[in-house]
């Protein structure tokens, strides 16, 4: 908004000090033709010249160099509008002067003079439309240096302009050297032409087209100024003669300057503007290829692309890409050629036992044209091979084909393979984005094994008159292979069970849930502890692979005969705490792991131990993940460690003693992330 | 890490383990041994007195050829281990199922008795 404001406002001061000119300088002129004094001040019409200059360069410097939508074209076009406008204007005071015929008024001097500073105002406006744009187009791309010395070829432009008036002031040499200063640094500016390399072949014409018109307005008024001047010349001097004014000169001799430059380098750019054209499709075409992964859904778009690209760039007559498919099968892309075609040519090279030709092991990039001259019936002469390769393992070959014998140049085959490097890049990533998809949904699924599994946990735990248990378990991985259950066998007897399936991770969750089904199944009916064992290895004889095995202990509390039951099948000995004797120990006795003898024999290796338990007596079990976890220096947690941990706290609550044991547990790993599955159960009678 | 190094001794096959075996390693172990056996070997010796540490899946592989060897005709003895190390096989239960002495002469007179 705001610079619509001073747009206006600055055409609206170069309408004012042009009106002010007009009426300044007819003043002074009359005066002077009648040999009175002006009532004016002489100096005031050059003065308000100056002020048109200052208000019309303003005035499009707000309203062409702020404007950042105008390209190259848009820019020569509003030249060549503005010459236009002001060509119609004078072209239609011409014809005004020739409908007044030789009147009076056509002769009078004052009418002339009124034609002229008109004419003069539009070719100073159109001058300066120019100057704008060229400054545009000379600052594209612009570097340090050459702002600088634009500026200062400003700054003299405008000493030029002031001096005019101050002509008194500066002394000849000086002016002399600005005069000198201003042409050289001229030159030097007009020389800025890289925005020509990037118009394209059409655009080029236009810009011809367009400088050529410029120029002819540029003639046109010159010589309608001094046509119109040298009239008034003839009666009188005391007219705002533009001849005497320097900076009109600079001005008209930088624009010109510029656009013969302009026009010259277009003119000589015209033939190799095709070559720039193709550069640059060059890079928008890798650029295709490279963000396909981000737009296009699947690796075929990333061929497509390949091919198009390829054949465009190098003017290919045909070509086919072939991609080496998940079993024998090739996948192949063609364009302009047959399937058949393609069959014969690689078969006919096959034939020829040319080495490392169009087979899926080559992994350089061959020109294969002197193969082709030996084949009959086809129409191409040159033939280059590339292959397609995704981390360093070859997945296909692309194959280029010429009708022209000798083709392919080297700037041809170097940007080909740049091209399938790119392919190859933007496969690797399709590939790595797809497993990153499939890693994601794996961990889901973890997540959800996980969820299931811990529902496989109890989240309540027997209780009974005589005892409270309290129980904790965390796995290393998402799922894990450690398991802690009760079940209440009837109103006198409980069953409990921790065990530890060999392994961890997902294996050992599925045994831990078929360890769940077995117990509660063996546990409806009152078993003796060994039986269940042998039960229970019974059952998973034929589950267990070979060299997995689980260890388990199964404990019937009978809170009538106030006695414990157990079998253990390789697990962790029991610690129990005494509260008679206050001293806590482990219990020794034989049993070997389940599934370890898949023979009947099992039974020799089990065995049902009994013992009494008072009140304040406490059963801890655990799982090898507490008992060998290690501390940061790689020694074990242990047992009597575990042992003594308990006994520090034996007059708290189950839950309490868990809960401490745990925090021990981590504060002596340093570190919550244990690397196995640890379980803990404690037994607390009462 | 573990490492297996195997030599022969009065017609018998020594197994010498040395490091540790958890989860990844026991597959050595287990092709050490599956390798031994593909040779012919009837006598096999584990020396597992440089063995610092046996995860449940390297018993498990100890474990996995109990049938086998029993089928086959073959005698494994395990001596020389640390009192960790044997407290481990004594949990399990695998101190019942396999043989294991306390040296190598001890170990090689059972292997002798065994045959018998």
């Amino acid at each position: 908004m705001k610079t619509k404001a001073l747009t206006r406002l600055t055409f609206l001061a170069a309408i004012v000090t042009w009106l002010v000119m007009l009426f300044s300088d007819v003043t002074v002129l009359f005066s002077d033709l009648k040999g009175l004094t002006p009532d004016v001040p002489v100096w005031l019409p050059k003065v308000m010249l100056d002020l048109y200059v200052i208000s019309v360069f303003y005035y499009y410097k707000f309203k062409i160099e702020r404007d950042e939508a105008l390209n190259f074209t848009d820019l020569l076009w509003r030249v060549f509008a503005t010459g236009l406008v002001a060509t119609v204007l004078s072209l239609s005071l011409r014809v005004l002067d020739f409908l007044l015929g030789s009147t009076k008024l056509s002769s009078n001097i004052f009418f002339i003079d009124v034609e002229y500073l008109i004419n003069l105002g539009l070719l100073l406006s159109f001058l300066i439309a120019a100057g704008t744009c060229w400054k545009r187009l000379i600052l594209y791309q612009k570097s340090k240096w050459l702002i600088r010395g634009w500026l200062v070829f400003e700054m003299l432009l405008l000493i030029v302009l002031l001096s005019d008036n101050l002509q008194i002031i500066l002394k000849e040499w000086v002016f002399t050297s600005i005069s000198i200063l201003t042409g050289l640094l001229a030159l030097v500016l007009s020389a800025n032409m890289k925005w020509v390399a990037y118009l394209n072949f059409k655009q080029k014409w236009t810009s011809l087209l367009l400088l050529l018109l410029s120029f002819f307005y540029l003639g046109y008024f010159l010589f309608t100024v001094i046509h119109f001047s040298d009239e008034i010349k003839l009666q009188s001097t005391a007219f705002l003669d533009f001849q005497n004014h320097a900076f009109n000169i600079y001005l008209f001799s930088f624009v010109m300057l510029y656009s013969i430059f302009s026009f010259l380098v277009i003119l000589f750019n015209l033939p190799t503007s095709s070559v720039f054209e193709q550069k640059l499709e060059e890079v928008v075409n890798f650029q295709r290829i490279s963000q396909s992964v981000q737009t296009e859904q699947s690796e075929e778009s990333v061929y497509k692309i390949l091919l198009e690209s390829s054949v465009s760039s190098v003017f290919a007559d045909a070509a086919w890409l072939e991609i080496k498919g998940d079993q024998q099968q090739n996948r192949l892309q063609t364009y302009q050629i047959t399937e058949s075609d393609t069959h014969k040519i690689q078969e006919h090279l096959n034939g020829r036992h040319v080495k490392g030709i169009l087979d899926q092991s080559s992994d350089k990039t061959k020109n294969l044209s002197s193969h082709l001259a030996t084949l009959k019936g086809t129409r191409f002469r040159s033939l280059m091979a590339f292959p397609v390769l995704v981390k360093g393992e070859k997945i296909g070959t692309l194959a280029l084909l010429k009708e022209l014998p000798e083709g392919f140049n080297k700037e041809m085959t170097q940007i080909v393979s740049a091209f399938t490097n790119q392919a190859g890049i933007s496969i690797e990533n399709f590939r790595l984005l797809k497993e990153a998809i499939q890693n994601e949904r794996y961990k889901e699924e973890l997540k959800i094994a996980k969820m299931v599994q811990k529902s496989l946990l109890p989240d309540k735990l027997e209780k009974d008159d005589d005892f409270e248990i309290s129980a904790f378990s965390e796995s290393a991985d998402e799922v894990g292979g450690d398991y802690y259950d009760t079940l209440r066998i009837n109103d006198h007897q409980v069953g409990l069970i921790i065990a530890d399936v060999s392994g961890k991770g997902t294996t050992a969750a599925f045994h831990m849930s078929q360890m769940k089904g077995i117990f509660h199944s063996l546990a409806q009916e009152t078993l003796e502890p060994k039986v269940f064992m042998m039960r229970a290895n019974q059952a998973l004889k034929y589950c267990l692979e070979r060299g997995s095995f689980i260890s388990a202990t199964y404990f019937v509390v009978d809170s009538r005969e106030k006695m414990i039951y157990y079998s253990r099948a390789g697990h962790c000995p029991v610690l129990i705490y005494r509260a008679a004797s206050r001293k806590a120990d482990y219990l020794i006795d034989k049993g070997a792991a389940l599934g370890m003898v898949k023979g009947k024999d099992y039974c020799n290796f089990v065995e049902t131990n009994t013992l009494p338990y008072a009140s304040g007596d406490i059963l801890v079990l655990f799982t090898d993940g507490i008992s060998e976890a290690k501390s940061p220096r790689g020694e074990e947690f242990g047992l009597d460690l575990l042992k003594r941990t308990i006994t520090e706290v034996v007059i708290r609550s189950p839950k309490e003693i868990q809960e401490h044991l745990i925090k021990k547990l981590y504060e002596y790993t340093g570190t919550e992330e244990i690397d196995d599955d640890y379980t803990t159960m404690i037994v607390k009678f009462s | 890490m573990v490492h297996i190094k195997r030599l022969q001794e009065d017609g018998a096959d020594i197994l010498a383990v040395v490091g540790e075996i958890d989860a990844s390693s026991s597959i050595e172990l287990d092709l050490a041994i599956a390798k031994s056996v593909g040779e012919g070997s009837t006598k096999i010796l584990v020396d597992c007195s440089a063995l610092e540490y046996i995860s449940s899946a390297g018993l498990g592989v100890f474990m996995s050829y109990i049938e086998e060897f029993r089928d086959k005709n073959i005698r494994m003895v395990l001596f020389g281990m640390k009192e960790k190390v044997a407290n481990t096989f004594q949990i399990l239960g695998l101190a019942d199922l396999l043989h294991i002495s306390s040296n190598k002469q001890e170990a090689k007179k059972l292997l002798n008795e065994l045959s018998v």
